[in-house]
């Protein structure tokens, strides 16, 4: 599968990740040679194979609906490279 | 010293409980060995020399009133995957900056609650996406051992490296590493150790900084087949606060291993017989073969037909499951931040900064794999074929007890060797990802050596959730192939450091 | 299935009439202590990230337990709202980037969501018809932190005491036609919700609030362009949201425009709707299935025992009110719109005049806690007291005209109606002796207004009030009714 430079950033916009034209020409071609060798899973006939949902059998564990955590604002954001009154800060978003 | 890093954990627990050594002295020994030793190994890149030897005070004490704990002052390294509480965790990644986790991981929680001492934290590939350990921020690890005649430096494997190269230098007594796609074995065949992964759910995955959910399984690096049943009994429970734990109560691994295995039916499976491998590993595979014979056991050929359609597979739902779990790097409540001209511009900023090429690699590939228009193609398609691999292995288990395959494809190959195709490294888990896909145990035991000297390995594959007989079969390779042999610690008499190929996170940057 | 435009709602533009198509997503935040896959606490309002677990704030190695109660919170609503419950359910990642998203994707229901098709009956009281609601699906997802972007020129703040607070997504067929449509919609659910006790629905505090999809077409003509009006959170914002933007369609169209597919907000101030900047390209959220988390199987036997202990629902509550009560449909849909005054009515109602007493719930009393500003629950009135008074009026202790008094002295003193009547001197007076002696006093002093009854009977109006003004308000009317004209010799009417 042939992936071109427009779709590299396209995938690395919504990854959040920063390419430049050299490293988007580079990967252009990693990426492609990566997806063309997982092209072979294309022989294998799973037509009425399920996807796995699970791998080991077992249910779904549910727990008490009971407060068991938090109160620990300082501690959630200790290590947060800009905070204020413990609110978390971002650069400004618009919506 | 040297004597005392050189002891098994078995050995080593049994001097404590014997007061014939103390934990001071023990962890004091290691301390002084990791010195010596880590300026060329990169094994460690947190050290922790004060909080073990804290913690050897407190095994002392306890050891002194007769109430030691299973594991009380032995000496542990800890991958950096692991959250350690006030100690740095960075899966040695950029992006976690200076993360000092306020939480423990369970796995280590359960080995500190076992009287254990941490020695300090191991190199690894950047949140474990990696065959040789060379992605990590904090520089490659070497593996101790050498070929022949030869000081070119060799990877020790990956991810785990840091703790193969540990526990081969004799600088842990034993370490705890994780295995997504081979990332225990692969490292513990490359350094001669033993390195064993759990059924998935075995081994509580909160607090294990996450690559793959799915496939993720904290295990144990050792020198010897007892050790890893010592360690696993202590690291695996089950955790109500990860829904993926399994619900069982956990053996006693070592007293299994005194349970011989004759009549044991181990299966060869003839898809792992590759074109182009190399003889050498193919003898390995026949003498181990011969070992079970010899053992009592009954040799059975089977098929796994999937077998090579794991890798690609792999290299699609690991991905994939990443893409989304370091979705959380971010830059907003932890680790390193770039600063953006507005909040896109952060993220873009500072996940292209922290994050590696490898890492930057998967991601993208991750990403696409789950993106509209590919999500069926890719996505659904391999998780199709993992229920096929299960299967596989499900109808096998029908036949046999456990499986023996080689572990690796080759014996440890050099640092930088293998920089250029990534699919030319992914290729190193060839023979172990298969285990991952389908949630089972491996364990790799060392089993020989290469022409040049070097450790090979061959790797036992069970049922789920019986690792007794995976441990009971590991044994018999040891049985046979000799205990484990330590390298020649050539650290100690070199006066300048052995030329490593360090990568940095700023030269990665540049690098595609 | 066609639904039949009526006139009514249709709006016209200069090219003809227009239909409005509606459909809504609710989100209804679960009634629970502790978050879906968290220990944190649900509450409303504490301090910055105080009620934010590891978990919640996404560090690494976290993981999601679910929490029991909300799932069956959303099987609960789901019966309530006549659907299908899934037995097999999966949660989803839901990929984007977010700084109130701490761990970058949301844990959300995407193929397989936890309940599936039913149908939501709402009346339209004032309009006097009813409609029914296709519900295509509801399923439980996590509540996203708050972003504060007032506090500073050049950041925003982000708390997430909200994140990862149990939501549940009801998405309705586009059924509706109109925005009293789908006011009464909104409103439905939210008595459903709180009958439930699966949801509050304080729309102020936002534990209900709707993303409001409008289109609008040429009746008959195939379904216009959507545009989504996001996180409206009130009924009369979702009425005036819907006004604007329809208009605003049509104008495009009516102009030879095309709607662009967009996601708008609403803003109260200027009571218009604007396009949201950021979201940038269609979002591709890469859903797939959580892999720390696993298949949600439910048990028949555990739906059937949560069916079991459901409460009486509105609409079966208000055919028992028509059927038992002996009201007027529309005076049971008043009292069954909210459960707590359902019961309330159904304290007072028991073995007394049902229909006195509805007029006295839904009336006096009804006005009384609006006037003052009060919830059901916190009624300087109690049932039983309410009860004694209509007992009083049906014995003639009291007119209905005293009684009004007597309330408005309950209201005030909190005292029982009997000691207030003692106390006070309002029994009514039925003595027919005492009655027509006043009675012949007013008509002894009054000849004129005497002779005016021959060519306008209707003054005895003025003679009743007369004799109710000199017994000070306490003579039984019909009485005084019937005595004067007999004395008058007046026929009845």
């Amino acid at each position: 599968m042939k992936v071109d430079e427009a779709t590299v950033r396209h995938v690395a916009r919504l990854a959040r990740i920063k390419v430049t034209p050299e490293q988007a020409k580079a990967l252009e071609g990693e990426l492609s040679a990566i997806l063309d060798w997982v092209e072979q899973l294309g022989e294998v006939d799973t037509a009425n194979v399920e996807p796995m949902t699970r791998v080991e059998e077992m249910a779904l564990p549910k727990r008490e609906d009971k407060v068991t955590e938090g109160s620990i604002a300082g501690q959630i954001v200790k290590n947060a490279p800009l905070t204020e009154d413990n609110f978390f800060l971002v650069p400004k978003v618009v919506e | 010293m040297s004597e005392l890093t050189g002891l098994t954990l078995a050995e080593a627990r049994d001097r404590l409980k014997k007061k014939e050594i103390t934990a001071h002295e023990l962890t004091e020994a290691h301390i002084t060995a990791l010195e010596a030793a880590n300026t060329a190994l990169n094994a460690y890149i947190v050290p922790t020399p004060d909080k073990a030897l804290d913690m050897a005070k407190a095994s002392d004490e306890r050891l002194g009133k007769g109430k030691g704990l299973p594991l009380d002052g032995l000496p542990l390294g800890i991958k950096d995957l692991y959250c350690t509480e006030g100690v740095r965790s960075t899966a040695c990644s950029g992006i976690l900056g200076d993360f000092q986790p306020v939480y423990e991981s369970t796995v280590t929680q359960n080995l500190w609650a076992a009287g254990a001492v941490m020695l300090g934290k191991t190199n690894m590939d950047e949140f474990a996406m990696g065959s040789s350990n060379e992605t990590s921020a904090y520089g490659s690890c070497v593996n101790p051992w050498r070929a022949a005649g030869s000081d070119k430096p060799l990877v020790p494997g990956g991810s785990s490296g840091g703790s193969a190269s540990a526990v081969a230098a004799r600088i842990a007594l034993a370490a705890t590493a994780s295995d997504t796609g081979g990332s225990i074995r692969q490292p513990a065949a490359f350094t001669g150790t033993v390195g064993l992964k759990p059924t998935y759910g075995r081994c509580s995955r909160r607090g294990m900084i996450a690559f793959a959910s799915s496939l993720d399984q904290a295990g144990p690096i050792t020198r010897t087949v007892q050790d890893a049943a010592i360690m696993l009994r202590h690291m695996a429970s089950y955790d109500p606060k990860d829904s993926t734990s399994a619900n069982r109560k956990v053996p006693d691994y070592e007293k299994a291993l005194s349970e011989k295995v004759k009549g044991l039916k181990i299966g060869v499976p003839k898809e792992y017989r590759i074109d182009g491998m190399s003889a050498e590993i193919d003898e390995l595979w026949e003498r181990g073969i011969g070992w079970y014979k010899d053992a009592g056991a009954e040799i059975i050929e089977i098929s796994l037909p999937h077998t090579k359609y794991a890798l690609p597979a792999y290299y699609i739902v690991a991905p994939a499951e990443a893409s989304s779990n370091l979705a959380r790097y971010d830059g907003v409540r932890y680790g390193a931040r770039v600063n953006g001209k507005d909040i896109i511009d952060m993220y873009e900023e500072t996940r292209s900064h922290g994050f590696g090429a490898e890492v930057k690699r998967r991601l993208l590939i991750g990403t696409y794999v789950l993106s509209a228009g590919y999500y069926d193609a890719y996505y659904i398609k391999a998780q199709k074929v993992r229920t096929l691999i299960q299967r596989d292995f499900n109808e096998a288990f029908g036949k046999v007890d456990a499986i023996l395959t080689p572990a690796t494809p080759s014996a440890a190959f050099g640092v930088g060797e293998k920089g250029g195709d990534p699919i030319e490294m992914y290729l190193n888990d060839i023979f172990t990802v298969t285990v991952n896909m389908a949630g089972l145990p491996g364990i790799s035991v060392p089993a020989g050596r290469s022409g040049d000297g070097l450790p090979l390995g061959l790797q036992i594959i069970g049922k789920a959730f019986d690792e007794e007989t995976v441990l009971k079969a590991g044994q018999v390779i040891e049985d046979a192939a000799g205990r484990y042999e330590a390298p020649e610690a050539w650290w100690l008499s070199e006066t300048a450091p052995a030329k490593k190929a360090k990568v940095t996170s700023k030269t990665k940057a540049k690098t595609s | 299935m066609m639904i039949e435009p009526r006139q009514e709602n249709l709006v016209d533009g200069a090219t003809g009439p227009w239909e409005i198509i509606l459909g809504l997503e609710v989100h209804a935040q679960v009634t629970s202590q502790s978050k879906l896959f968290s220990g944190a606490s649900t509450e409303f309002g504490g301090e910055p990230n105080a009620h934010v677990s590891l978990v919640d704030a996404a560090m690494p190695g976290m993981l999601p337990v679910i929490n029991a109660e909300c799932v069956a919170q959303a099987v609960r609503t789901g019966l309530g709202l006549n659907a299908e419950i899934n037995l097999y359910s999966v949660f989803d990642r839901k990929n984007y980037f977010y700084p109130d998203l701490p761990q970058g994707y949301q844990i959300s229901q995407y193929k397989y969501p936890i309940v599936g098709e039913g149908v939501v009956t709402v009346d339209l009281m004032k309009e006097g018809y009813s409609i029914e609601v296709g519900i295509e699906r509801l399923h439980l997802e996590q509540d996203a932190g708050k972003s504060l972007h007032d506090q500073h020129p050049d950041y925003s703040f982000v708390d997430l005491n909200r994140s990862g607070v149990a939501l549940m997504e009801i998405v309705s067929r586009p059924d509706m036609r109109s925005a009293e449509e789908a006011k009464a919609y909104v409103t439905k659910l939210r008595t459903i919700l709180r009958y439930l006790g699966t949801c509050d629905g304080n729309m102020e505090q936002g534990s209900l609030r709707a993303d409001v999809n409008v289109s609008v077409r040429k009746p008959g003509a195939p379904l216009g362009t959507r545009c989504e009006i996001k996180n409206v959170n009130s009924i009369r914002f979702i009425g005036q949201a819907i006004d604007y933007e329809a208009r605003r369609q049509i104008g495009i169209l009516e102009d030879g425009g095309k709607i662009d597919q967009e996601t708008r907000l609403f803003d109260p101030k200027s009571g218009q709707t604007r396009s949201m900047r950021s979201k940038e390209e269609a979002h591709d959220y890469r859903y797939f299935p959580d892999p720390d988390l696993l298949p949600l199987e439910l048990a028949q036997k555990d739906v059937d025992a949560l069916a079991k202990a459901l409460p009486e629902l509105p609409d079966v509550k208000k055919t028992r009110f028509v059927e038992a009560f002996g009201l007027s449909v529309y005076d049971a849909g008043v009292l069954v719109s909210d459960r707590a005054s359902a019961d309330f009515y159904e304290k007072v109602a028991k073995g007394r005049d049902a229909k006195l007493a509805a007029n006295w719930v839904t009336g006096e009393f009804f006005g009384a806690l609006n006037r003052l500003g009060k919830d059901i629950e916190d009624s300087p009135v109690s049932a039983d007291a309410l009860g004694e008074l209509i007992d009083l009026i049906s014995k003639d202790v009291i007119s209905g005209r005293i009684a009004k008094d007597v309330f408005e002295i309950m209201l005030e003193t909190g005292e029982a109606p009997g000691k207030i009547v003692e106390e006070r001197g309002l029994k009514q007076v039925t003595d027919t002796g005492a009655i027509e002696a006043v009675v012949d006093e007013i008509i002894a002093a009054n000849p004129k207004q005497v002779e005016q009854l021959k060519t306008k009977p209707k003054t005895i109006g003025w003679f009743v009030g007369q004799v109710m003004k000199s017994t000070g308000g306490k003579a039984n009317p019909a009485a005084v009714n019937e005595i004067l004209r007999k004395k008058l010799e007046i026929g009845e009417e």
